[in-house]
């Protein structure tokens, strides 16, 4: 008796509450997706149908057959891939030498990349885009990865640092008693030791860079739009297209949804490791 | 000879670790130190991008036309009111998510991670949900809040000036609580149980475990999470410039957003890199408090 009497406790304050908040997390997301499936006709109507009577894919089709989609999403990943490549190749080294040495300025140069990680977007995006423009590399991949490049150093090195110290110091001192070199010791013992967090920063940088708006738009053209950009031209476009527009959401959002969600424990780990240590 | 062998040796082990941040410093000094030097130097002059040969040195005109400026002076007591509400609500909301997700239930695992949606999807997205959930026509809202009797006649919530604002807040308070959750969530785990049953035997009430116990282990957590999300919702312009671009009229400028326009739109650029400025000036307080907190971890 008084255990389904706590069972039924449990379900009133604690199940039905928190059925409300994931339902409100996930209820925008989930109108646009059955939206997206929804013909013409259904999403036009008045009072809102909720549930379409029959789903079609009209709108991925259309959107993949007759605008640039296609080509926005390629261009989204190339980026992507391009601020993985240069978020890591510089902030795996340098926080290797945040982590392994103690040398005067690095306190103060570990504060410098979290102080320029917390820097206006506006304040670094108004003169990059002149600086661009007299490089000639508006509207290039290289600019756009570089206007990525922003955030993402600052942010993996932070990440990588904190990956890098979880190695207890004693593996690379083995493995320099055996005979190793240095290189010879971050190849064999540091690297595959830090793999996870190197994959987990990585995929938080692509995440992060896919989802990107402001340097894309200010920093692209016609030549590397990416899906985010391309999206909100769209909503200028074909205003009242919302089958077409919610398509168009789907497909950018449900990739990162997916990355997001694989790596999210140790994600969350790393995310909140200043904030959370005593 | 020898000597000199071990003192090329002692500096070249010197110089090893900054020779593993050269890359990154060089590459952050490109992208991120230049242009704000940048900024700060656009800032003193009249600089307007269509007139790239005719920059004259204003001084401090650019901030004396700020003080002039209503707009500026709007687009500022928006800022304090988006960054209170946004941040407070996405605070609350937060909390309430991660006691409730502290508990145990059998699907505790599932409800952790898709909590965290919102947290993943790009600005563009969330600006484009919401745009489309609050038509006027055949959207969601009104639809939902109609059948419930709440308004008698659809409302267009992202063009009237009294509705627009708060509007875009709904949307951003949605965007960030899972930030709350998660990180006071994982606050919440490493307050040790013993602490609960001490309370427990004194007869504390399920309240008062909360007031005594739980907010005390976790303030550090709580203030280290709210400083991060006031400089960030303070930054964030994305989903503003998507779902009204501002308006209507200067319903929505906020101040990121302002300096926003007044470069891309206005073309003006050293206008709105003294307003860029001004922000970062203003923020300054809060990231200092944060970067001080946090580098007392880097000793060790």
């Amino acid at each position: 008796m008084i255990e389904r009497c706590s069972r039924l406790a449990r379900i009133l304050q604690v199940e039905i509450p928190v059925l409300v908040i994931v339902l409100f997390a996930l209820a925008p997301y989930a109108w646009m997706v059955i939206t997206s499936f929804k013909p013409n006709e259904e999403i036009a109507q008045w009072p809102v149908a909720y549930w379409p009577s029959e789903g079609t894919l009209k709108h991925y089709r259309d959107l993949l057959a007759r605008t640039t989609f296609a080509g926005n999403l390629l261009n989204s990943f190339i980026v992507a891939v391009g601020a993985v490549a240069v978020g890591l190749l510089v902030s795996v080294p340098a926080a290797y030498a945040f982590s392994r040495f103690r040398f005067p300025g690095r306190r103060w140069l570990m504060v410098q990349f979290l102080v320029v990680n917390m820097f206006p977007i506006v304040l670094i995006i108004i003169p990059l885009f002149v600086l661009m423009r007299s490089l000639g590399l508006l509207d290039t991949f290289i600019g756009v990865i570089a206007g990525h490049s922003t955030f993402a150093i600052p942010f993996s090195v932070w990440m990588m640092t904190s990956y890098m110290n979880a190695i207890p110091t004693e593996l690379d001192e083995a493995a320099i008693m055996d005979g190793a070199s240095r290189l010879q010791t971050i190849r064999l013992v540091i690297l595959p030791l830090v793999m996870p967090g190197i994959v987990t920063t990585g995929i938080y940088i692509f995440v992060t860079s896919w989802n990107e708006y402001l340097f894309a738009m200010m920093l692209s053209g016609q030549n590397v739009r990416t899906v985010t950009v391309a999206l909100q031209l769209f909503i200028g476009e074909f205003t009242v297209q919302w089958g077409l527009l919610t398509a168009g959401g789907t497909l950018v959002a449900i990739p990162v949804t997916i990355l997001f969600l694989l790596v999210q424990r140790r994600l969350v780990s790393g995310l909140t490791a200043g904030a959370v240590k005593s | 000879m020898t000597s000199l062998v071990t003192a090329g040796a002692r500096s070249r082990a010197f110089m090893t670790p900054y020779a593993f941040l050269l890359p990154a410093l060089v590459v952050t000094a490109a992208v991120i130190l230049f242009p704000v030097l940048q900024t700060a130097w656009m800032s003193l002059h009249d600089f307007v991008l269509f007139r790239p040969r005719d920059v004259p040195f204003i001084g401090l005109g650019n901030f004396e036309r700020m003080w002039n400026d209503e707009v500026f002076w709007i687009s500022l007591g928006h800022s304090f009111l988006w960054i209170a509400l946004v941040v407070g609500f996405q605070f609350l909301l937060g909390l309430g998510a991660a006691l409730l997700l502290n508990q145990s239930f059998w699907w505790r695992g599932l409800a952790r991670s898709l909590v965290v949606v919102p947290w993943a999807l790009p600005s563009v997205i969330i600006g484009l949900m919401w745009t489309w959930m609050y038509d006027f026509n055949v959207g969601v809202i009104n639809d939902g809040l109609i059948r419930l009797g709440l308004i008698s006649e659809p409302v267009a919530w992202l063009a009237r000036p009294d509705t627009a604002f708060y509007a875009v807040i709904v949307a951003l308070i949605w965007q960030g609580f899972p930030f709350f959750a998660v990180v006071v969530l994982a606050g919440l785990q490493t307050i040790p149980a013993e602490l609960y049953e001490a309370a427990e035997i004194d007869g504390a009430s399920r309240f008062q475990k909360l007031v005594y116990v739980t907010l005390p282990s976790i303030s550090e957590v709580i203030a280290t999470a709210l400083l991060l999300r006031t400089i960030w919702v303070a930054n964030s312009l994305d989903v503003i410039l998507v779902m009204t671009g501002g308006g209507p009229g200067y319903a929505t400028h906020t101040l990121p957003l302002y300096a926003f326009l007044k470069a891309y739109s206005g073309m003006e650029f050293g206008y709105g890199a003294a307003l860029a400025l001004v922000l970062t000036a203003l923020l300054l307080v809060v990231v200092f408090v944060y970067v001080r907190r946090v580098a007392r971890e880097i000793g060790r």
